[in-house]
């Protein structure tokens, strides 16, 4: 194992009594690589995450996340990630200050830290002078924004995304897109799912799974001439029409 | 501990932003407590009653004048013929009638024996009882006097004496009740839906990916609603004991100990509730039918329990507000201390351990 592949999975499996939610699902993800998680509802993408994030036992298979094992490391685990759910997850009813406070926080960043971070994000996200401004009034955009900046703020080695970008128009999701490049670059690895096609072939490598196993794993560019088509959505589609499970 | 604490600090933010909900929780015991204790009390004050009196002698003119000038009863009317009686109840003015027969001083003195007829308005049967008693004791009591002057031997001395509650007060019921009811609502309503909340809005994800660790988690968002349910506490028992006269006559640290001890079985049943409800309304009707009603029907402090029947009681006793509530009229109105009460709290303390057991065990695996 290299020291720059940050997430190692090897025959991980998830069974919930007879069903197998993941089914021995093998890839490895390499450091500020952005790894685009694939596939329909149903198809194990969740669950296998949810494995990944340690929220969840596998039941065989081995995985390590930032070097730590997924059975036994899960505390380290979690000191090294960020996570970013579809629903935003901030604090309507606190300030922007106040949830950038309380996240970092809870990942155990110090008050001075936790200032200068503060500052720094204002800056970068243009809302100088809105830190005492309630996240309630802020525009879908900037939430997100801010969701993804606060899901890093403690300078994780893997952020998870889960479907970012639901409901934000495409000019927000594009700006959102240039953030996770910024990220990325930084040496933060990036862990995506999406439904948004066109995203798909933002990511460095994609990875596409139906029915619990991860049936395609390449580059958009290699996976659409190996399939013989001109877009992700045609790929997906391919490989999601022999799909025996419907969506849970 | 720093995480701890900044998870409780932004707790607190929630409740104090709400304030819609902080106005509610603090002043709802408030107002439960002065209108059990004002408004729907059952105690009998200045019920109105006629008096039909035949005998028109110093005997009964002084019974009469004892009843008129007790404060339970107010005199509204003199009647003069039987007949006035079931019109003056029906026309809804009086509550109860006394009737003096003919010669009613004669049948004390001379015979020994003689009779007034209470007629009270039966058609509410509580009251209509404690009226017959409060002046049958008023009765009894003339009658003990005269037996003072005349020497009589033999007489039949009635004697109703109300333990811990002389003056039948409705409060000494109702403000253990109260603490109760408050304490599951506020605890156990307002845990989970705070729970739940954060299941709805998704932030309770991202919390569980940090390295937080669960258990601290629900600890950290009961212990606001833990200091929200010691003030109510103090309000309860500051205004009972300054507006309604309801002495604390057992030991206070006792009480308040035992207090903190329900606070927790509340809070764990509210966990228990945000396991299971996925949105915050279903959260709030599970509080209420699953916690209001039981508490306000079970615990006592409606309806006595052991008047129940038989299978009623066995439920009672899976509701926690029952055995507090035994627990605080102990302690608060009959002074008694804890090895009185010791199975009592035992029991809560068992129900305790193990819905809070139960409670972060399933909050464990259904991450």
């Amino acid at each position: 194992m290299e020291n720059n592949q940050v997430i190692t999975a090897k025959d991980l499996t998830k069974k919930f009594g007879d069903f197998v939610a993941v089914d021995h699902i093998s890839f490895e993800v390499e450091k500020g690589e952005i790894f685009g998680f694939l596939g329909a509802n149903g198809a194990g993408k969740t669950t296998a995450m949810r494995m990944l994030c340690g929220l969840s036992l596998p039941t065989s298979g081995v995985a390590t996340v930032a070097g730590f094992d997924i059975y036994k490391q899960t505390e380290m685990i979690k000191k090294r990630i960020g996570y970013m759910s579809q629903k935003f997850s901030l604090y309507e009813d606190l300030t922007v200050f106040e949830n950038i406070r309380f996240y970092g926080g809870i990942y155990g960043l110090r008050d001075e830290q936790i200032r200068q971070k503060t500052a720094s994000l204002m800056k970068q996200l243009h809302l100088e002078g809105e830190e005492k401004t309630m996240v309630r009034s802020l525009p879908l955009g900037w939430k997100q924004k801010l969701a993804f900046s606060i899901a890093i703020v403690h300078d994780p080695a893997i952020v998870f995304l889960d479907e970012p970008t639901g409901g934000v128009d495409p000019v927000a999701r594009r700006e959102f897109w240039s953030m996770i490049y910024d990220a990325s670059e930084r040496g933060i690895t990036i862990f995506v799912t999406t439904h948004y096609m066109d995203e798909a072939e933002y990511c460095d490598r994609v990875s596409i799974m139906v029915d619990g196993r991860i049936d395609a794993l390449d580059s958009p560019a290699n996976l659409m001439k190996n399939y013989g088509v001109n877009s992700m959505d045609e790929v997906f589609l391919q490989l999601a029409r022999k799909a025996v499970r419907t969506a849970e | 501990m720093k995480q701890f604490l900044i998870f409780i600090k932004k707790e607190w933010l929630h409740i104090w932003r709400d304030r819609r909900t902080l106005f509610i929780l603090i002043w709802m015991p408030i107002v439960q407590i002065l209108l059990y204790g004002f408004a729907l009390t059952n105690e009998v004050k200045n019920s109105k009653i006629a008096i039909f009196d035949q005998a028109k002698d110093d005997a009964s003119r002084a019974v009469s004048n004892r009843i008129a000038a007790s404060r339970y009863f107010s005199l509204v009317k003199n009647l003069h013929t039987y007949k006035d009686i079931d019109a003056t109840f029906k026309q809804g003015k009086i509550r109860m009638a006394i009737v003096f027969p003919a010669g009613f001083r004669n049948d004390l003195l001379h015979a020994n024996h003689a009779q007034i007829q209470l007629i009270a308005d039966a058609s509410d049967p509580n009251t209509a009882n404690t009226l017959a008693n409060y002046a049958t004791a008023i009765i009894n009591d003339y009658q003990q006097e005269l037996n003072q002057h005349q020497d009589l031997p033999y007489t039949i001395q009635v004697q109703v004496r109300m333990l811990y509650n002389p003056e039948l007060k409705g409060a000494y019921n109702f403000v253990p009740g109260v603490m109760a009811l408050v304490l599951m609502l506020v605890c156990a309503m307002m845990t989970s839906i705070s729970i739940v909340k954060e299941k709805e809005i998704g932030t309770m994800e991202v919390i569980l990916v940090s390295p937080l660790k669960p258990f601290r988690i629900i600890i950290a968002k009961t212990i606001p609603y833990l200091l929200v349910s010691l003030l109510n506490i103090a309000s309860i028992l500051l205004l009972s004991v300054y507006a309604l006269g309801v002495p604390i006559v057992g030991s206070l640290t006792l009480l308040l100990a035992e207090s903190i001890l329900f606070t927790i079985t509340s809070l764990s049943v509210g966990i228990l509730i945000s396991n299971t409800a996925k949105t915050q309304q279903t959260a709030m009707f599970t509080s209420m039918m699953s916690l209001f009603l039981p508490t306000l029907l079970f615990s006592g402090f409606l309806f006595p329990v052991e008047n129940m029947p038989a299978p009623l009681q066995v439920i009672s006793n899976i509701v926690p507000a029952r055995w507090y509530f035994i627990i605080v009229k102990a302690v608060m109105i009959k002074g008694l201390g804890f090895a009185s009460i010791w199975k009592e709290t035992t029991i809560l303390l068992g129900m305790t351990v193990a819905l809070l057991g139960v409670s972060i065990y399933q909050f464990k695996t259904r991450l």
